[in-house]
């Protein structure tokens, strides 16, 4: 399990990744921690002609913070984020999710544009991504745009970014005050990749629930209170909604059990996590 | 920019266990493969190749890192640290390594050398981590043979060693 040969370029600036991205377009990709991309590589399930590097990229390790919400640019590790001080305080939900991203030995270099890019069904960075209504920037040498997350996840590891474009940042809002947030998840192993993980928030008026590792995409719907008598309801028909297929993991019986019972209880720890 | 063409071999030099190391290698070869078969190193062991068994667990810059997700180009002018670089002499072997031997924290050892990377990148970054934050970081690596129990016991026995000798000092 080796990965075919490809040209690798270390590119120094944004415009020089963008020139070879613009050249090249669907022969190739983008390299950030490459803890997505590699696996695809070795397994050959990606056979670029070219690799574009985008770490030594002095302006994409710069994370910013406007009012309250977060931007995180292409070449910062999730290890970045996850020691940063005050992530449990501001972006609650992003710091619960993070510890379930892999392992730490693959949080050390992956980095947080990446999952979002990579789109995995499973991936906990796009799912709380959904959850939260954040957004992805997509830049080429054409122009830039910014797309909401739930409009960029498209289907299983596939995005809205065209061939020539790449992602530049991606914008977690600011946490709500008087939002709770929760985050859960059922895997094999600490670290591995969901059957099915839930991401929910909640005020007093309702809550929000994205599930991923069900469907194609991570999916983001109003829900009631845990409390109320409809919630039961609402979750089976989220569940059945999603279309859970049977696979190796686990049967799709078995995955939409997790959506109504996780599901649930993330909705209510969102709910005590309202302070 | 540098672009490093497919078919060419190509230097790559970096700091292996406080040494600098050079070698010539594609642009598609892997970090692991790199250290293994260009330098020599071979106590960094190679297992499942796409990042989930944590055999080829290294340090880069000072971060536990799988070297089979990670291609040699793009280790140039890194720090890197192996298993060869944990023992302080030839003869004589750190205080985890000395622990795991203690311990039985090692049967057929194959995990060896990547777990013994975490638990050291944790153990400098964190001397108190806690029974919890070994077990999450021994969850990136899978061992057959011993049931993770005595290893664990292993690592808690050179924290507490590590932690005795600093106050030491």
């Amino acid at each position: 399990m080796k990965p075919a040969p490809f040209d690798y370029v270390r590119a120094d600036s944004v415009d020089e990744a963008l020139d070879v991205l613009a050249q090249a377009g669907a022969d190739a990709r983008i390299l950030a921690g490459g803890q997505s991309l590699l696996p695809m590589l070795n397994m050959r399930l990606a056979r670029p002609e070219i690799v574009i590097d985008l770490m030594r990229i002095p302006a994409l390790k710069i994370v910013d913070e406007k009012g309250g919400a977060l931007i995180i640019h292409a070449a910062v590790r999730q290890i970045e984020i996850e020691r940063r001080p005050n992530l449990a305080k501001d972006q609650q939900l992003l710091a619960a999710a993070l510890a379930f991203v892999g392992h730490a030995q693959t949080r050390s270099r992956g980095t947080v544009c990446g999952s979002v890019a990579h789109a995995d069904p499973s991936a906990e960075l796009p799912l709380v991504l959904v959850a939260l209504g954040g957004s992805v920037h997509l830049r080429s040498r054409r122009a830039k745009r910014k797309v909401a997350a739930e409009a960029f996840f498209t289907g299983m590891m596939t995005t809205d970014r065209h061939d020539d474009e790449m992602v530049e940042a991606i914008t977690f809002p600011p946490k709500e005050p008087t939002t709770g947030y929760a985050f859960r998840e059922v895997a094999r192993r600490h670290g591995d990749f969901a059957i099915v993980a839930c991401a929910a928030s909640a005020d007093a008026k309702g809550g929000r629930l994205a599930v991923g590792g069900v469907a194609e995409r991570p999916v983001v719907r109003a829900m009631p209170l845990p409390g109320s008598s409809a919630i039961n309801d609402a979750l089976d028909e989220f569940a059945w909604t999603l279309e859970a297929r049977d696979d190796m993991h686990a049967s799709a019986r078995y995955r939409r059990e997790l959506v109504r019972r996780i599901g649930k209880s993330t909705l209510e720890e969102a709910v005590q996590c309202r302070a | 920019m540098p672009r490093l063409s497919a078919g060419r071999r190509h230097t790559i030099a970096f700091t292996l266990n406080g040494r600098a190391v050079d070698g010539e290698a594609e642009p598609r070869m892997l970090l692991s493969d790199f250290l293994r078969h260009v330098i020599g190193a071979t106590g960094t062991h190679v297992g499942c190749e796409h990042g989930v068994c944590g055999a080829c667990t290294v340090q880069i810059d000072g971060e536990p890192s799988r070297a089979c997700l990670m291609l040699a180009v793009q280790a140039e002018g890194a720090e890197i640290r192996t298993v060869e670089g944990l023992a302080p002499a030839a003869d004589r072997f750190s205080v985890l390594q000395e622990s795991f031997r203690t311990h039985f924290g090692l049967q057929c050892g194959f995990c060896t050398p990547g777990i013994l990377m975490s638990l050291d990148a944790l153990l400098s970054r964190n001397p108190n981590a806690s029974e919890l934050q070994m077990r999450e970081q021994l969850a990136g690596h899978l061992c057959r043979c011993t049931g993770y129990a005595p290893i664990l016991r292993a690592a808690l026995a050179a924290a507490e060693q590590l932690r005795t000798e600093s106050t030491h000092v």
